[in-house]
């Protein structure tokens, strides 16, 4: 039944859809005959059933989104639970100023921006090099093959990822303890090196995201104008010069659109791997200000402390992702809003 | 995935400068499918080789000693048995409702006749930009009386926004404005219009909305880390954290055997690991140009 009702409505559309495009009059008629000269009440009334699909959605954002921006006022509040967010009593910057009197700030700032440099330095370019490499292999099976395999660990998730990480370095029993011994080198504690921590979460990052996020790029490619690529040909461009002159700057504006998501996210480097990285031995390089917010505030119970630390994260995320987008749009037309 | 090429193939011979690049590239290429690739085969035939060989380093590329005691041990562990059932239903009801959710709200986003869809839109898109922070959320599930609760893991992240953008730009590019205008004119509700047309018409999104919705709640930890309590509506994510990341044996062996256990709690971590990832490496191949889909609607500005 439900099919015969689309056939039958598909069926009718076509037919219809001829007479409105031939007859423009016909559709004006239509909303003089509904006559409503407001256009959000004649909307409202005849598309309620759409305003009643959106009541749902609306009130999820409202309630788990928007709420809780409201909520953070308890950075600037001494939160008491029996007298709830609203009854408990105004400090003002009590908590920022102790955030920022705390060793730990700078500590943490550190730690955060550090990681979060590493990974755009090493990350950024990593999947461009990928795709321009990629989009110069002719031999279609051998491409399919390696964007296929490339792109398959994205699907792990952060739990097992971490664990595929310790097991293979473990001290002991890890690959690559047996290994480094095989060929006569002392073994390491690679997670017990607060040295190596910045690294091993960076390029487990690039295996488990690199191929991904080369196929927005590939695709950028295969939008190039082939017409550039025969000019090139005519004037004698080598494959390099060709990458160089035509590939590159074809991809450019969805370059700076990565970046400008990355840099905008720059203080907000995922808490789900580092927390599972964590341990005592490197702590000094792996806390972070997500991770920070975590311990104060759930294990703690810091709630209004915890609160201040990820505003004020929040608030600048919010406005490097501002800064950067300006920025953009003035030096080269590309932005994300 | 496959993007043809658009050069036409060259006739005239290549210059030497160029064969250097393109060999330099299939090296470079090669090198990297090995490094993707080996940790993957690694862990697949440590899964199956023996206790004994896995400690021993013995495993470095192809199985050793074939046994499935990991895998056995597995299926006899409640606890793991547990998470995964309870995975499983995270997975179904959580994508039923998140698909349905961003649908009613992608929908009507989609229509330019719907008053008021550009203030929705900035509504939504902002909540990617700002966050009330961890806290703050944590309080309002927590006022809702969900904590420790399966509803926690459904409800406070159903809809993600970038699903919403992709699910709206398809719905724009592929319905066209023509078909609305018709089917009003036959008296056809918005509702029905939705039901019996645009579903139907949109299997493809529909598709990458599921895959993606279904693979992320089966690989979240993170809102059963803060939410859940009771041990017995853990996901899965959370027992493989507890039992590779932190070391627990979870009850899994009721071997008195020291060196035994510890050779099978080694061997169960490799068992694990491919217990939790294959159901998503299986259909990954076939499902790849989805999510591939996806992402390249979703790029698609405005």
């Amino acid at each position: 039944m439900k099919g015969s009702v689309a056939t039958k409505i598909r069926g009718g559309i076509v037919l219809l859809q001829q007479t409105t495009r031939k007859d423009q009059s016909m559709k004006h008629m239509y909303s003089i005959k509904n006559g409503y000269g407001r256009q959000a009440a004649k909307s409202l009334r005849s598309h309620w059933q759409l305003y009643l699909l959106v009541i749902p959605p609306l009130l999820f954002f409202l309630i788990f989104k928007y709420v809780p921006m409201v909520n953070a006022v308890l950075a600037f509040k001494d939160y008491n639970v029996v007298a709830g967010i609203w009854g408990s009593p105004w400090v003002g910057l009590k908590y920022f100023r102790m955030f920022f009197e705390n060793p730990i700030f700078w500590t943490l700032v550190k730690n955060t921006l550090l990681l979060s440099f590493y990974q755009l330095l090493a990350g950024f370019p990593i999947p461009i090099l990928l795709a321009l490499m990629l989009n110069e292999i002719r031999n279609g099976r051998f491409k399919r093959f390696i964007q296929l395999v490339t792109f398959a660990p994205y699907f792990i998730s952060t739990v097992v990822m971490v664990s595929m990480i310790m097991l293979f370095l473990a001290p002991r029993l890890g690959f690559v303890n047996i290994a480094l011994q095989s060929i006569g080198l002392e073994p390491v504690n690679f997670l017990g090196e607060p040295d190596m921590f910045r690294s091993i979460y960076v390029w487990s990052d690039i295996w488990q995201t690199a191929g991904y996020a080369a196929v927005i790029y590939l695709a950028a490619l295969a939008g190039i104008d082939p017409t550039l690529y025969e000019a090139a040909k005519v004037d004698g461009a080598s494959r390099f010069q060709k990458i160089w002159h035509v590939d590159l700057p074809g991809i450019l504006p969805t370059i700076t659109i990565i970046l400008i998501l990355n840099v905008g996210n720059i203080m907000s480097i995922g808490f789900e791997k580092i927390y599972l990285l964590q341990n005592s031995l490197n702590l000094p390089k792996s806390e972070v200000i997500a991770t920070y917010v975590y311990s104060m505030g759930l294990l703690n119970a810091n709630y209004s402390f915890a609160t201040a630390v990820g505003l004020l994260n929040s608030v600048i995320n919010l406005i490097l992702l501002v800064a950067v987008n300006s920025f953009a749009k003035r030096i080269s037309n590309n932005s994300i809003w | 995935m496959a993007i043809s090429s658009t050069v036409p193939k060259r006739k005239i011979q290549e210059s030497a400068g160029d064969k250097i690049l393109i060999f330099a590239i299939y090296v470079i290429l090669s090198l990297v499918l090995v490094a993707v690739l080996y940790p993957l085969i690694y862990i697949v035939s440590s899964s199956i080789s023996s206790p004994a060989a896995v400690v021993s380093g013995k495993v470095w590329l192809w199985p050793v000693d074939i046994s499935f005691r990991g895998f056995q041990t597995i299926f006899k562990t409640p606890l793991i048995m547990t998470g995964y059932g309870n995975s499983l239903i995270y997975m179904a009801a959580g994508t039923v409702i998140s698909v349905t959710l961003t649908v009613m709200l992608a929908y009507p986003l989609s229509r330019k006749t719907f008053f008021g869809r550009q203030g929705i839109l900035m509504l939504v898109m902002f909540t990617m930009l700002f966050s009330g922070g961890l806290i703050p959320t944590y309080l309002v599930v927590k006022e809702l009386g969900m904590i420790d609760s399966r509803l926690a893991l459904l409800i406070p992240n159903a809809i993600w926004v970038w699903q919403v953008i992709i699910a709206r730009s398809f719905f724009q590019s592929t319905i066209p404005g023509e078909l609305v205008e018709a089917s009003e004119i036959d008296g056809c509700s918005d509702w029905r219009f939705l039901r019996s047309v645009v579903i139907p018409l949109s299997k493809p999104i529909l598709a990458v909305l599921v895959l993606m919705y279904a693979v992320g709640q089966w690989n979240s930890y993170f809102d059963a880390l803060i939410y859940l309590k009771s041990d017995n509506l853990y996901p899965l994510q959370l027992v493989l954290r507890s039992i590779i990341i932190q070391n627990n044996s979870g009850g899994a062996m009721d071997i008195s055997v020291q060196v035994q256990r510890a050779q099978l709690a080694e061997l169960l971590k490799y068992s694990l690991i491919v217990v939790a990832t294959l159901p998503v490496l299986i259909i990954y191949p076939f499902v790849q140009r989805y999510f591939v889909q996806g992402m390249l609607v979703g790029s698609v500005k405005g």
